[in-house]
């Protein structure tokens, strides 16, 4: 019944922008239904509207044509069971990691109250940040800071996490360990995952369903399921089949990039 | 103790008794902040003391520093710190003024677009409007007593504040704002909570800007029209050909201005310590 319930619905969805040299199309005709608890990677090259797509989902905007909903509901504003998680953590420079994880309680409600603070506990164990709560973001590493920004979007429990190339502005081996990371935490407490990249390694290690975007006008090209059973190590990721299935995605994408 | 550092240096036997990564001297006086500028400022000022007496330059040119600080005595102390004063306050009165005006504009102006196109190309023209030039017109509106004074400064301190303020403001990465959005939180908390903070670096290089510009708001004004303060007191002396002590009014200005500057630096490291730099914490 969990997987047969529809989490986000993109219905006909086409987004124009109005821009200093004319409409631009940021997407056109985009459709796509993303499952309760599905992990599902969108891969595009860049300025193929990927990050359009996780804002519709967020409510941050409003698609010009077509229809976004969330559990059923049509998107009309934010909602309360959506998390994001940026591309840079875009902490709070002078907050802590625990005022950091709290923020959203203390930004809507004004407060920060002591079920507040257990909740966050809770979700600073699970990113590994335990002992680490009264640091401030600049004593932090870069994978850190990335964990505390899971960390806050985990922490109004959300129903939907919303991550728009989280692991891109960290070094290769923390992007791996981090990838990793969150596998753990998925299957710890599941969630819809709409996970924006441009990596197909970190698509396929991660995701149920890989979703390929061209570019502008971005459109769905692909949309495939990994041929990668759960739990995954990086052995499973050395399969035949997984090399086939990622090598067929480069190709997809390679296809699609405009002539220069 | 650095000539011997030196000496070991040269020779290649007394390598292993040398201290690791012992520097160059040059080196070392960069790693201490005030040592160097003391030094070429003692060097100036005995260059500045022998050069008036073997060239017999008259005090009415150049005073030697012993006669500026002979300068100091022309006056009493009391009489000194009424001078010090009245400028201070008006000085302090028209920045905190100036601080006051400033943020709401700022708010305005970096969260209406709206507002920023209407009001901005005014704040330009105010700001080019030569504040020594409107001096005596708004001292004849107001009256003489530390209001046109106060009005003079302020006019002089809120402009790189404005400006400071307004580019903290909108600095803010538009991830947060986007939080702030997708939490639907009010408002007024977006500025308090995300975008005020973020600007705490902008605004303190502001202030450091306009707590110096405000000193010299509050001298101009009394250039105008006082009987009272430095200002005052260096018109009056060159007015009647006592340099010595107008340049011991010019050293209390600079001090002042200098200790005004540090005061608003230190309110940001005690208070602010993030907003620094790592190596100025």
């Amino acid at each position: 019944m969990a997987l047969a319930s529809h989490a986000i619905d993109f219905r006909a969805v086409g987004q124009v922008f109005a821009t200093e040299s004319g409409p631009l199309t940021a997407l056109d005709d985009v459709n796509l239904t993303i499952a309760q608890h599905e992990f599902v990677a969108v891969l595009g090259p860049s300025g193929c509207g990927k990050s359009t797509l996780l804002r519709l989902s967020a409510g941050l905007m409003l698609p010009t044509t077509g229809q976004v909903s969330v559990f059923r509901q049509p998107v009309t504003r934010p909602r309360d069971d959506v998390g994001i998680v940026f591309q840079q953590a875009t902490l709070l420079p002078w907050a802590n990691v625990l005022d950091n994880v709290t923020f959203p309680a203390k930004h809507k409600r004004g407060r920060v109250g002591s079920e507040d603070r257990e909740r966050a506990a809770e979700v600073i164990a699970a990113v590994g940040l335990k002992g680490f709560e009264k640091r401030l973001p600049a004593e932090l590493s870069g994978g850190m800071q990335q964990r505390v920004g899971i960390a806050r979007a985990l922490f109004l429990n959300p129903d939907i996490l919303l991550m728009d190339e989280p692991f891109s502005a960290l070094d290769a081996l923390t992007r791996d360990a981090m990838g990793f990371e969150l596998l753990k935490l998925w299957q710890a407490s599941p969630k819809t995952v709409m996970f924006i990249t441009h990596s197909i390694p970190e698509a396929v290690l991660l995701a149920d369903r890989v979703i390929v975007m061209s570019a502008r006008p971005g459109r769905i090209i692909a949309d495939m399921a990994v041929p990668l059973g759960r739990p995954r190590d990086e052995r499973a990721l050395r399969a035949p089949e997984v090399q086939d299935f990622a090598a067929h995605l480069r190709e997809l994408l390679i296809a699609k990039e405009p002539a220069s | 103790m650095s000539a011997s550092a030196e000496t070991q240096a040269k020779s290649p036997r007394a390598e292993p008794t040398r201290k690791p990564f012992s520097l160059p001297l040059s080196e070392r006086m960069i790693a201490m902040p005030l040592v160097l500028p003391l030094l070429t400022f003692a060097v100036i000022l005995v260059l500045w003391e022998t050069s008036t007496r073997v060239f017999s330059i008259p005090s009415f040119i150049l005073p030697a520093p012993t006669r500026i600080i002979e300068g100091f005595g022309a006056v009493t102390p009391a009489r000194w710190s009424a001078h010090v004063w009245a400028t201070l306050r008006v000085a302090l009165i028209g920045y905190l003024v100036a601080i006051a005006v400033s943020l709401p504009i700022a708010i305005g102006l970096a969260k209406s677009r709206l507002l920023s196109r209407a009001f901005y190309p005014l704040l330009v023209v105010i700001q080019s409007v030569p504040v020594v030039a409107v001096a005596p017109i708004i001292i004849v509106v107001l009256g003489t007593d530390d209001a046109p004074r106060v009005v003079i400064t302020f006019m002089i301190a809120f402009f790189p504040l404005v400006v400071s303020m307004t580019t903290g403001l909108m600095a803010t990465p538009p991830e947060l704002i986007e939080l702030s959005r997708s939490l639907r939180a009010p408002q007024y908390r977006e500025i308090t909570q995300i975008r005020l903070p973020y600007a705490i670096p902008y605004i303190f290089s502001g202030l450091k800007i306009s707590v110096t510009l405000a000193v010299i708001g509050a001298v101009v004004a009394e250039f105008v029209a006082a009987d009272v303060g430095i200002g005052f007191f260096i018109q009056f002396s060159t007015s009647m050909f006592r340099l010595p002590q107008a340049w011991a009014g010019l050293v209390v200005l600079v001090a002042m201005s200098l200790i005004l500057f540090q005061a608003v630096s230190l309110a940001q490291r005690l208070f602010f310590p993030w907003s620094l730099p790592r190596e100025r914490r």
